[in-house]
């Protein structure tokens, strides 16, 4: 493992105090914050409210656009959800040192953001209440779910996947509540004690527990990579000019983990700032993040030059019509937009000095976000606008209110409960971030005092 | 321990989760260097039923005690299999109960039923490692029962504690003072 050196006043215990004291007492700026999330969640609750009593029409749905904003969200929140996985999971298996200040943080990402994602199929869906039809049960017509549908495929997919980042996340928390739990009071040492489940550190606790969160990082880490596979095969499943492609399993991995790189970015940017957490979140974390960002930021650039290609090159005059109208028809904002903030933005990246300056990564990773909720937005609402087998029938769709209420809305939700995480639980590993501290040891302190 | 909450439970779980203290000699140490030092003087002394805390899991702590390979790797093994099973099962037994035919494909397609088995297979071996887990640290405990722990361990501290009754605990108390022990106390 590369160790690389860290200030010498970042000891073990700088570390634990430092991450417990981002548990004080939140300041106003955190309430704003938080009463900025409730309030957009409110404004997600009003308009879902109005969806149920006036129907999905408000949303602006018409034929043949029957997919649109709300599958766009949905897709745009699983894929946040990714990079969380990635950097807890698959840089464990590969032993990367630096990601352990910030994989606690992306986890929790994680958690939060397939949770917004699962609200979109119950609102999409119109009438939740018959949301449990989904669930393979034993009911009175004898009828099963479709197993041949990506869509009970996606179920599984994400309902496995909330299950296990969710366990994962909890995992990881232990020994860091116990470390917490030892520092509290009041009601706090409480609440830690019981969360905690009596974590000592003990020999044999940590026996059991490395073995198995190695075990876990080896099942997250298919699962993860096969999470998005699943999900572009709802779209990729069909024969919808512009779905219709044996590239999309990859390309929308690469893109998922684009934008939730770019995610993590823009909640470690404040994070770091507001808990002062300067020397333990350095400018190394963030040079990785934004490499990583460029690595996944140029296989999806390649992933839209390999479509236009394929399009052009397969002869195929309605795939060939779909990538035309997707360029050039009404939606060549849309199109636009995704290509410069996903095709020319990561670019920007090749050079040092934009990847180890906060300011230009918080902006660039917004607009890498911006980029992504496009490139949903194009591949599913443009796609079906400008169908080309059945040209009388396309429309020029317009989200309406009801679309950016909910998106609001799901905004606030996926902001609120990281912003309780944040206080309630420590952000940042702390037992992990003393793994790749030198051990204290009594020969290298006495050579050190010379 | 006054860290942690007495929870009312049914009297087998109360012995797990509570185990009845063991007497014996806990020393809090600074370094990692000297921690492995008494484990090292502990085994030679014919010790071997000690517990050894660290804020962080080190390797070098796992050689010294010389830990076998955890048996949760066992669990999770089951829990893949298992779950691929169940997988199985539930795509193909639900296709045939009310055969249905889709697309023209066979009622029982196994392509898209590797699918679901996969999926299950993740969770259904992500869960029973959990489980594994849990089962494991917490007969550890059991076996080792309520012993001396600090604050510290979890923070900056090593510590080991011996169990001893009180005709052993001096000994056990000088060999952890000379590998180093900046504290040790009986209980």
């Amino acid at each position: 493992m590369a160790e690389h050196a860290p200030p010498s006043r970042v000891t073990y215990d700088y570390v634990t105090r430092t991450i417990a004291r981002t548990l004080g007492s939140p300041t106003r700026g955190y309430f704003l914050l938080l009463g900025a999330a409730v309030a957009l969640l409110l404004v997600g609750i009003v308009t879902l409210l109005y969806l149920l009593r006036y129907g999905l029409g408000l949303a602006g749905y018409s034929h043949p656009v029957y997919w649109a904003v709300f599958i766009t969200c949905f897709v745009f929140w699983v894929g946040i959800a990714h990079s969380g996985t990635l950097i807890s999971a698959i840089l464990f298996l590969f032993r990367s040192g630096w990601r352990t200040a910030v994989y606690r943080t992306a986890e929790a990402m994680t958690v939060f953001a397939v949770m917004t994602a699962g609200l979109f199929p119950l609102i999409h869906i119109g009438r939740q209440w018959y949301f449990y039809w989904l669930i393979p049960y034993p009911n009175e017509r004898g009828l099963w779910p479709n197993f041949k549908s990506p869509l009970i495929w996606d179920e599984f997919a994400i309902g496995t996947y909330f299950t296990v980042s969710t366990v994962f996340l909890i995992m990881g928390l232990i020994p860091d509540i116990a470390a917490v739990r030892d520092l509290a009071t009041g009601w706090r040492k409480k609440l830690y004690a019981l969360t905690s489940l009596g974590w000592t550190g003990a020999n044999e606790q940590w026996r059991h527990y490395t073995r198995g969160y190695l075990y876990l990082a080896a099942l997250a880490t298919p699962l993860v990579l096969s999470v998005h596979s699943v999900v572009s095969w709802d779209f990729a499943m069909s024969i919808v000019p512009g779905w219709h492609a044996t590239l999309f399993a990859p390309y929308f991995v690469a893109g998922a983990i684009y934008s939730g790189v770019a995610m993590v970015i823009t909640l470690l940017v404040p994070i770091r700032k507001l808990f002062h957490l300067e020397e333990i979140i350095t400018l190394h974390h963030f040079e990785n993040l934004a490499k990583l960002c460029l690595l996944t930021g140029s296989i999806v650039s390649f992933s839209y030059m390999t479509e236009n290609f394929v399009a052009w090159f397969s002869g195929n005059p309605h795939e060939r019509a779909a990538f035309w109208y997707r360029a050039f028809g009404e939606y060549w904002w849309a199109s636009w937009t995704m290509n410069i903030c996903n095709g020319l933005l990561p670019w920007l990246l090749w050079s040092k000095t934009v990847r180890t300056n906060i300011t230009a990564l918080f902006v660039i990773s917004i607009f890498v976000n911006i980029g992504m909720w496009f490139e949903r937005y194009v591949i599913i609402v443009v796609s079906l606008a400008g169908e080309p087998y059945q040209p009388w029938a396309n429309a020029v769709y317009n989200p309406t209110w009801a679309d950016w209420g909910i998106m609001a809305g799901s905004f606030g939700w996926f902001f609120m409960w990281f912003l309780l995480f944040v206080k309630n639980f420590p952000a940042v590993s702390i037992s992990e971030v003393k793994e790749v501290l030198p051990p204290p040891k009594r020969q290298a302190t006495r050579a050190g005092a010379h | 321990m006054t860290t942690h909450l007495r929870l009312p439970l049914p009297k087998p779980l109360q012995d797990i989760i509570h185990p009845p203290p063991t007497p014996g000699v806990l020393g809090v140490f600074a370094y990692l260097d000297s921690t492995l030092d008494a484990i090292k003087k502990l085994r030679a002394a014919g010790h071997t039923d000690f517990t050894v805390y660290s804020p962080i899991p080190r390797h070098e702590i796992e050689e010294a005690l010389g830990q076998s390979v955890s048996p949760v790797r066992a669990f999770t093994l089951i829990g893949g299999i298992a779950g691929c099973a169940v997988g199985a099962w539930l795509t193909l037994w639900m296709s045939y109960d009310w055969p249905v035919v889709v697309g023209g494909k066979p009622v029982g397609s196994i392509p898209p039923y590797v699918i679901i088995m996969f999926e299950m297979t993740i969770l259904f071996g992500a869960l029973s490692t959990i489980l594994g887990i849990v089962f494991n640290a917490a007969f550890a405990a059991r076996r080792s029962g309520t012993i001396q722990y600090d604050e510290r361990f979890t923070n900056d501290r090593f510590g080991i504690f011996v169990p001893a009754d009180s005709g052993h605990a001096a000994a056990i108390e000088s060999l952890l003072k000379q590998s180093g022990a900046e504290e040790v106390r009986r209980g």
